[in-house]
């Protein structure tokens, strides 16, 4: 099982009911397809940044799923299909997350490692004009 | 002798470049990674206004000596700034 990100663009024409009725729809079609809905996000109606199908704006809608590469193949061809949806990506979250955890241990344990030897600079600076005066 | 040098104000600003042909040189303050200052883990393809900042006017991604950003996060900027053309967040060429 994987952490899967899945984004994708309705139509601006679509009403909010409709919208609703599509995202419950996918999350049936997760369900069945073997995979959890973590979380769902409605970004809302945006600007396209380029003009896709003719529209120039779009309803974003993020999913968060865990499942399989099966659930997000079905997932995939489900918004293929819908005439509703024009654009989608989906991502594989699992290495960003790692990589996202792991500067975020090294980070802790290198604050740990300054708050520890902050000490010792601070010492350190006066022998240094000492021995300029001695020159 | 080394003395003298560490008597000076210790820079955190480069070194200047000498011999550049006699072009003109004047300070510039030195750049460090937007990422590694501010603690960013993941740059997020869907934060527009983050990622969007290391774009020129065009949509081309902005080359790290323009903007200072380290070898490692300009790797993870650079995913980002595309995945979010290719969602349409942000423009693949712009003002064109």
């Amino acid at each position: 099982m994987r952490n899967y990100e899945i984004i994708f663009i309705v139509r601006p024409d679509v009403s909010d009911d409709d919208v609703q009725k599509l995202i419950t729809q996918m999350e049936g079609v997760v369900a069945s397809a073997g995979g959890k809905v973590e979380k769902v996000e409605k970004m809302g109606r945006r600007r396209l940044a380029y003009r896709v199908e003719k529209q120039r704006e779009g309803f974003y809608v993020l999913f968060f799923v865990t499942g399989t590469g099966d659930t997000v193949k079905e997932f995939e061809r489900r918004l293929k299909v819908t005439d509703a949806v024009i654009k989608h990506l989906t991502i594989c979250t699992d290495e960003i997350l790692q990589r996202a955890a792991k500067f975020k241990t090294l980070r802790t344990k290198q604050e740990a490692k300054r708050r520890r030897s902050k000490p010792a600079p601070a010492s350190a600076p006066p022998p240094a004009p000492a021995e300029n005066a001695q020159a | 002798m080394p003395v003298s040098r560490e008597g000076a104000p210790s820079g955190d600003r480069p070194p200047r470049r000498e011999g550049g042909g006699g072009r003109k040189q004047y300070f510039r303050r030195r750049k460090v990674c937007k990422f590694c200052t501010e603690k960013i883990d993941m740059i997020d393809y869907k934060d527009v206004r983050l990622v969007g900042e290391f774009i020129a006017e065009r949509g081309k991604i902005l080359p790290r000596r323009l903007t200072g950003t380290c070898s490692t996060h300009q790797r993870a900027l650079s995913e980002a700034i595309k995945r979010a053309r290719n969602i349409a967040l942000l423009p693949f060429a712009a003002g064109a």
